[in-house]
Order: C-alpha cells, then structure tokens, then sequence
C-alpha cells in the first residue's frame, strides 16, 4: 500500500470555525495507507508548504492528500508544491473541506463528521492516483480577431505590435465600429474619430495585419494552438486592387436609401463607403438597392469609375486560414426602442435615439454637427434625454445596467447646452451611475457650468403637443408629477447583444448568458478567456462597456495571445478522456455529450479469431478535451476514463464512503 | 352549408342593466345582424368592481367566479361589454389557475365547479375575431364615411396586460380597425389608454373633468369630431364632464361620446331609437345628421 500524508487546513477560522480539524485529524490518522498526519493554520502559506516539502521527504510520503479549500483555488498550488519535492505533481489529491463543509453548514458536529468522510474519500482516491505527464502541442502563432470596432482594432494592434501574424476580420465595409459614430468620448470630451481613426489607419498598414472587411467567420474546428477558421469574403462589388477610393462613382450614383451609419438620419448611396475616413477606402456596392442589380439598366457608377474598378459580377470567396487564438470582439446592438410604445420612437419624428443624437452633433453627420430636429429642421429649443430605456426594466426589457448611458447622455446634455447656448436640458434619470476616472466631475460639471437639469424618474409617456414633445414623469425627490414640454427627446437604448451572438457563440464553440452576451472563464480572475482555451474576448460582446473598459480589455486579451505566442509548444493537461478500444463497442453516445467537440469515430483493424476485423470505435482530441468527464458517464462499456478521475478511483471513493456509512447511520 | 351560430354566454354587468342601457341596446343589435347568440347567464351577479377586490382579495375573485362557473355550465365563453367586468372576470380566471385554494373555497360556498374553461372577451375582442367583423362586414348598409372618430380604449382593456393579454397595452389598434371596418376614420390620438378618472367621478369630480378633459383636448386636437368608447365609466365620465373641463381649459367641448357598439349598429343601418342615441348628454344626434348619417 502507498504511503499518504494527510495535511488538514484550519484556513484560520474558515474551516475550524465549524470543523473540529483535531478530531478529523485523529480519525484520518487510523485510515489505511495514512502514515502521516499534520495540521496546519494556513496549507498554502510558505511555511504551509514548506512542512508538506519536509514530510515528503522525511516520511518517504508517496501521495499527499491536503484537506483544505476548493481545488479551483489551490491544487495548482499545492502540484507545484509536490513537484519542488521531486514528486508527480498529479499525486496529489485535494479534499474539499472549506467550500463543500465548513462554508455550508452551521453545525460543529455533523460539519466536522463530513470533514472526515471527505477526506477519507480523498485518501481511497489518492492511493490509486497515477503519475500522469503533460502533453505537448505546438502553436501557430498568427491570431484571429474576430471584429474591427475599438476593441478588435486595439486587440489586433497589441498582438501585431509584439511582432505575431493577425487577420482582422470585419462584417461591415469597413473598421472603426460604433466609435467612428460617435462625436466626442467622456469625459475627456476629445474627438472620438481624432483618436480612433490614426489606429483603424495603422491597422491598414501594420506590415503583421491582414485587414478582410465585408467579410464573415463561417467555421472554426479544432483547438487552441490549431484552429482551421473558414472565412467568407462578401463579393463587394469592387475590385480592391485597382478602386482608388476618387469616390466619383458615390457622387453619380442615382439611388439614394437611409444610411446604416447615419442610423436614418442621413442618406448614402447605394454604392457607397460608410463614411469619408472609411477603411479601406473602397466602396461597396449595396445589391439590394443598387438600380443595375434591380432593374438590369444603370451601371452609371461603371460608366465614371476611371480605375475600371466596378465588377457587378463578383461572387464571394471563402478561404480558410490556420490561427492558434481567436479574440473575440463582436460588439453590441441597441434595445428596440419601439419596445416602448409610450414613448412613441418611430411615431413621433422628433423622439430620437442617442446614437441618432451623436451623428447629430458630429461635424462629419448629416447636419454637419448642427443639432436640427428631423421632423423640421428647426433648432431644438429644449431637448429632454431619457436613460434606462430597456435597461434595468424586467417588464419590457433587460434586468441589467447598460454602464455606458448615463454618461454619454451627461455628455449629450452638455454639448447641447455648449451649441445651443440658451436652450433647456433635461436628463430623465433613476440613478445616475458615474464610476470611472473623472466621470462624476464631468457629471457634476454638465449641472453646476452648464446647468443640465436632472429629473429623478422614469417617463410614463412622452406625447405629442402641437410641434412640442411633453414627456411625463414622476419627479420621485419631490414626489410628485411632472410634465415638461420639449422639443426633441433622445432616449438611451440599453446595450444588447448582437443580434446572432448565439449564432457566433455556438460556431466558434464558447457559452454565452441568458441574455446572448459571451461568458467569461471567471467573472473576476480571467475576465478575458472564455471556458474554450485559445479564445479570448474583448469588449461589448461580453458584456455593456464604455470606451476604457473596452479597450483595457482588448489590450488584456491581446496579451493573453502574445502570452500563449510566446511559448513554442503548448502543455496540455493530462487529465484527459482515454478510450480502451478493447472495451468501446463503438456506440459513440460520448460524442454528442462531449461539449468540447473532442470526439470522433476513428476505425481499427484488428485480429479476432484468425480474421481481420474492421470496427469503429471512439477516439479523444486531447487537444480539444477539457477533461469535464460527460463521456465517461455516457460510456456504456466502461472504455472510456478520465485520467485522473477513472472510474476506478471514483468507486473507491464511494466504496470507502459506503463501506461503514450504515453502522453511523445507526449510530447518529 | 350553414355554420352553427356563434353563441356566447352574455354579462351586462350591472351598467347595462341602467346607466348604460344604449350599451345594452346596441350590443344586442350588433349581435343580431351579425348571427350571434347572446344568451345573458341567468342569475348572474355583481363583478366587484371595485369595492371588493380594494376588500378583501377572495371575495375579489369569487363575486367573478361564480360568474365564470355559471358561464362554464352554460358551456360558452363569455362576452363582458363593461371594460371593469371584464376586466374583474380575466383576473378571476388567472387567479383561479394561481391560487387552487380559491377556487376549493368557491366551490364550496356556491356548489358550482370551477375549471376556466370559458374563456372571457371584450367587445373589442368580441367585434375583431373573424366571424363577426366578417357578418358586418357583409351586412354594412351605412358606411360611416367622414366621420372622424377617436377610439378611447380606456385604462382597464389592455391592463395589466399580463392577464388581459390584449393588444398593445401602450398602443392598442383594436378598435381602430373595427372603426375602418365600419367606413370611419379612425383619429389617432396620444391619449388612447391615459385614465378617465373611473369611479372618482362620483368623489372628486374635479379630478375627472381634469383627467376627462385632457383626454377630450386630445382628441379634438388631433381632429375627432366624436369618441368611440368601450366602457360605461368612460362613456360616463367623456360625456358628463364635458362643460367643466371646458371650463378649466378655457375652451368648448363639444364631442358626442359613442359606444363603439352605437356605431357599428349605425353602420349595419340600425336607428337611432334602436341603438338608444337620445341617452346621451352631449347630444349624440346632430352630428350623425350633419354628415347624413342618421
């Protein structure tokens, strides 16, 4: 039998606070194989880990069991531990006393009677625990990024900067996002195109990037390190190569539709570039507006194009590319705003959205930044903003809080009152939340210098007068109704997902919430990996941001993939699915349980009785397998183990649990 | 090939039963052209509205309930024309598939089972579903050509609209295209479901001619010459407060307030003793005979 030694935490009063560890201690000492027991007040402190270091060595201990907290928080901890002295670190095995007992339960006696069954159980399992070593696999260093707003732009540029292939891939016919919609950026109030469009202009020319706009993810396979990635390229209706981006085929184009870019409030042809600093600076032509492709008779833009550049016949091309991390930087769509028939958007002409307001007030939009109301053009004389139009509604949107719109429309609010000197402001809030470097100053400027007026409640109606606007409320500070009469409303949209985030999710294979945002590994710890190694996210597909989070995310996602590129070869875990072909009967009810994708049919030729026989049996990916156990659980055979947790060491557990759990029943 | 007449279990409730006989009257007309069978529940009584459920929640649900049972042994569904019957019979048939306790409790006091299986409709609902604006449409003899209309569908219709589950609760239509259906023009207006003021015109009568009349500007403004109602407290408080809120406006209001049921007779060629006109105070009549319409 292996020699064990059980090292039992007292994590200060987290454990001993409702375990008796003395008690368990003296019990763990009469268990079979346990030839050494020590207690200790913090496991994983220095000292901690320097008498588990010891004991190895002065007690020729062959297993080590640590009863201590979960081992998502310490068992890389405590491996390490066993390698400095020389061990397989996979020897060890953790008992988890903190958050499976001392946590839970209020009660010292039953509390500490469970103590010791969980780590009884973990020396049955320990005594069976198997050296197991690392794999290795190797790393194409070349990254895709899967969307060119600010987050994708910064990802790309970081990773590039730090001399690695990227391909940066966006839907739209052109990079720059949401940010090159927008005017100015809190609280800073500098030019969001002054500072976004140098980056979109280096992600053009950076010698690491190949830049592929109007363009789709079609398929990922494979795993971190080596993943196959299928890309559509959309036919654009332009050759790239010989466009010159003059821009005179925009200028002759006949046909005039709302502008995507504009949100409505402005025009563009239907061969058109988003807007003037696009990237790249080629036009695309808009199939379905376009006159040629919809009545056979035009091709004006053919006719003026010098370059010779137009090609109507263009199909898509897909292609596939070999990358070894993806970052993930899809962005965000805006709530319906229809959603809320009180407030009368898309009824009333005047009641606008906030990303409608930006292209409003940005010197490059429709107007010219010249705020004019869309119903007549007239200057608004007071414009009422209201925040939370979705966000944190249960009833007719999304519980959560979008971050970003009490301080773009503090923003709103204070350009308006810089352009339109004696007009009226007023802010229709619940809370005004302003947690970032300098945005409450740049709140409480927006009130004291420019005398913004703040309104406590959420409209119930906003309504047409005459040519006015009257948005009702209840002013909950003075409790009591309010109805002011406006000019123009702007409503802030809560931020949602993309509206295929779940589509994207599923093809590149990583979870996403309720509500389609991306999830993060851990809320807090790795805000920046998802749960599938090699894919990082970055930016609003995650979650509603502003413009510093996201690029603070960007760049820490940039990070992780110059970090993975720094290696030559990748370690893998060994805590794998293994298959006993001798046992798979080839039924593959492993395959569609396993969420990692990892298993496939493989045939095996083999010898029974004189002849030759062909089978199919199941076959891991260890390079896609996460270790998560479902197969071994849908294994009818029994052929297929998880290294680490085999079916094996699972049975001793329970076993060892069952063996005198009768007797102590009787007892207690 | 004959269809089987459509037949419901009717409940006038008690406003159509007095005050709001032209309701009544004009329901039973629509009723008639169109091929359906109002069979009033026989000793059917009082919804609650609204002293009971503001008492005591179980009496809230079983002054209904017992409606809804009587209406299950009938075996029809059930068309409640008074927006707050209505209103207290859906809720009735919600709670009665929340609280089991409840419904053990009628059950025991009136012997009468309970299973929601009639469902309960408004005249709105009652009017749109296909069979019967199909009959009107057929029999219109009168089209309402010109006459501008505003459709008030009140705050109890569409509310809480968990448990009426009709149409936009912000912006309902309903009514509108029943008002299309008939020739009229339907006015929209941005005070479709505000309050009227309800029962508070017996207690606060300054209130309601507030509230009423706020209601009435905006339809005038937005250019009805008449408002089509699906509730007698509507009916009663549009057409009553009239002059006051006039007077606190600084203007004149001079709308005829219809049941949308008046109309729709109009239109099916029903006269004006017929559908009760004469029962209003703004006068209902001189502006139907302007536009050569009665």
């Amino acid at each position: 039998m292996k020699r064990v030694g059980v090292f039992l935490c007292w994590c200060g009063s987290n454990i001993a606070g409702t375990v008796d560890v003395s008690r368990v201690a003296e019990k763990v000492r009469l268990l079979p194989g346990v030839v050494y027991v020590e207690e200790n007040k913090y496991t994983c402190s220095e000292p901690g880990q320097a008498s588990i270091m010891k004991a190895i060595k002065e007690h020729d201990l062959e297993r080590v069991v640590v009863a201590s907290c979960s081992p998502r928080l310490h068992e890389p901890t405590f491996r390490r531990t066993l390698e400095a002295a020389g061990m397989n670190p996979y020897h060890l095995e953790m008992a988890n006393i903190r958050e499976h007992c001392s946590w839970v339960h209020t009660d010292r006696e039953e509390a500490t009677a469970k103590a010791f069954d969980i780590v009884r159980m973990a020396v049955a399992k320990a005594l069976r625990n198997e050296a197991l070593q690392p794999g290795r696999i190797s790393i194409e260093k070349k990254a895709l990024v899967l969307g060119g707003g600010i987050a994708g732009i910064q990802a790309a540029l970081d990773i590039a900067d730090a001399g690695h292939q990227v391909i940066l891939v966006e839907r739209e016919p052109t990079i720059g996002g949401r940010m090159a919609q927008f005017d100015k950026t809190f609280p800073t109030l500098d030019c969001s195109s002054c500072i976004l469009t140098p980056k979109m202009v280096d992600c053009a020319k950076h010698p690491n990037i190949t830049l592929y706009t109007y363009s789709e993810l079609e398929k990922v396979e494979g795993y971190i390190g080596n993943f196959n990635v299928t890309i559509r390229k959309k036919a654009r209706g332009v050759d790239e190569a010989l466009c010159t981006g003059c821009g005179l085929c925009q200028t002759k184009c006949p046909v005039k539709v709302d502008s995507e870019f504009d949100v409505g409030v402005g025009k563009r042809k239907a061969i058109y570039t988003p807007f003037p600093q696009a990237v790249p600076n080629k036009p695309v032509i808009d199939k379905e507006n376009c006159r040629y492709h919809k009545t056979g008779k035009c091709r004006i833009c053919e006719r003026v194009c010098e370059a010779k550049a137009i090609r109507f016949d263009q199909e898509d091309t897909i292609f596939e590319e070999k990358v070894g991390a993806i970052v993930v930087a899809t962005g965000f769509d805006l709530f319906d705003l229809e959603a809320y028939g009180e407030y009368g958007y898309g009824l009333y002409p005047d009641v606008i959205s906030s990303l409608q307001f930006e292209r409003l007030i940005n010197a490059s939009g429709p107007t010219e930044g010249k705020i004019r109301r869309p119903s007549d053009q007239e200057v608004p004389q007071s414009v009422a903003f209201v925040l939370c139009v979705g966000s944190r509604d249960d009833q007719k949107g999304v519980s959560y809080c979008s971050r970003a719109c009490c301080m773009y429309s503090v923003k709103h609010a204070t350009q308006y009152r810089e352009k339109v000197k004696d007009g009226r402001a007023f802010v229709f809030y619940m809370d005004i939340r302003t947690p970032g470097k300098a945005y409450e100053e740049f709140y409480r400027r927006s009130s004291v210098d420019y005398g913004v007026e703040y309104i406590r409640g959420r409209p119930s109606k906003i309504y047409q007068k005459g040519k006015k606007l009257v948005v009702r409320a209840e002013d909950t500070l003075l409790g009591r109704p309010v109805e002011v009469e406006v000019d123009m409303v702007v409503l802030a949209p809560a931020m949602v997902p993309k509206h295929d985030a779940a589509r994207m999710a599923q093809t590149l294979g990583v979870s996403y919430d309720g509500y389609g945002f991306l999830n993060e590994a851990h809320p807090k710890l790795r805000p920046v990996e998802t749960n599938t190694a090699g894919i990082y996210l970055a930016g609003a597909c995650q979650g509603p941001k502003d413009i510093p989070d996201t690029v603070a995310q960007a760049s820490a996602a940039g990070a992780k993939v110059v970090a993975l590129f720094s290696q030559d070869e990748l370690t893998t875990e060994p805590m794998v699915a293994r298959v006993d072909e001798a046992l798979c009967s080839g039924c593959l009810w492993c395959k569609p349980v396993c969420p990692y994708k990892a298993i496939e049919a493989k045939t095996v030729t083999e010898r029974v009785a004189g002849r030759t026989v062909t089978r199919e049996v199941a076959s891991v990916n260890v390079g896609l397998c996460q270790g998560c156990g479902a197969c071994t659980v849908a294994c009818r055979d029994g052929a297929m183990n998880l290294a680490g947790y085999t079916n094996d060491q699972v049975l001793a557990e329970v076993d060892d649990l069952l063996a005198d759990l009768r007797p102590a029943c009787g007892q207690r | 090939m004959t269809e089987e007449p459509l037949r419901y279990a009717y409940y006038p409730g008690c406003s159509l039963h007095s005050t709001a006989r032209e309701y009544d009257l004009s329901m039973k007309v629509v009723a008639r052209a169109a091929g359906v069978e109002l069979l009033e529940i026989p000793d059917w009584n009082c919804c609650g509205a609204s002293s009971a459920h503001v008492t005591d929640p179980f009496l809230g649900f079983a002054l209904p309930g017992r409606v809804l049972a009587l209406a299950e042994e009938m075996g029809l569904d059930v068309v409640a024309p008074c927006a707050a019957c209505y209103g207290r019979l859906a809720a009735a048939r919600e709670e009665a598939a929340r609280h089991p306790d409840y419904v053990r409790r009628l059950e025991k006091a009136t012997g009468r089972r309970l299973s929601g299986s009639s469902r309960v409709w408004n005249v709105l609902e009652w009017l749109s579903q296909e069979r019967v604006s199909a009959a009107v449409r057929e029999a219109l003899k009168r089209p309402l050509e010109g006459l501008a209309v505003a459709p008030y569908y009140g705050c109890l219709l569409v509310r809480p609209p968990k448990v009426t589950r009709f149409d936009d609760p912000e912006r309902p239509v309903t009514m509108d295209r029943i008002l299309e259906t008939i020739g009229a023009v339907p006015v929209d207006f941005a005070f479709k479901t505000e309050c009227c003021g309800a029962s508070l015109g017996i207690s606060r009568t300054d209130l309601v001619s507030e509230l009423s009349g706020r209601i009435l500007a905006a339809a005038a403004d937005a250019g009805a010459e008449a408002v089509a109602v699906a509730c007698p407290l509507c009916q009663t408080n549009l057409d009553s407060r009239q002059e006051a809120a006039g007077l606190r406006q600084g203007r004149t209001f001079d709308l005829p307030v219809y049941y949308i049921t008046q109309l729709v007779g109009l239109a099916l060629g029903a006269s004006a003793r017929e559908l009760g006109l004469g029962r209003h105070l703004v006068d209902a009549m001189s502006l139907l005979r302007e536009k050569k319409l009665a």
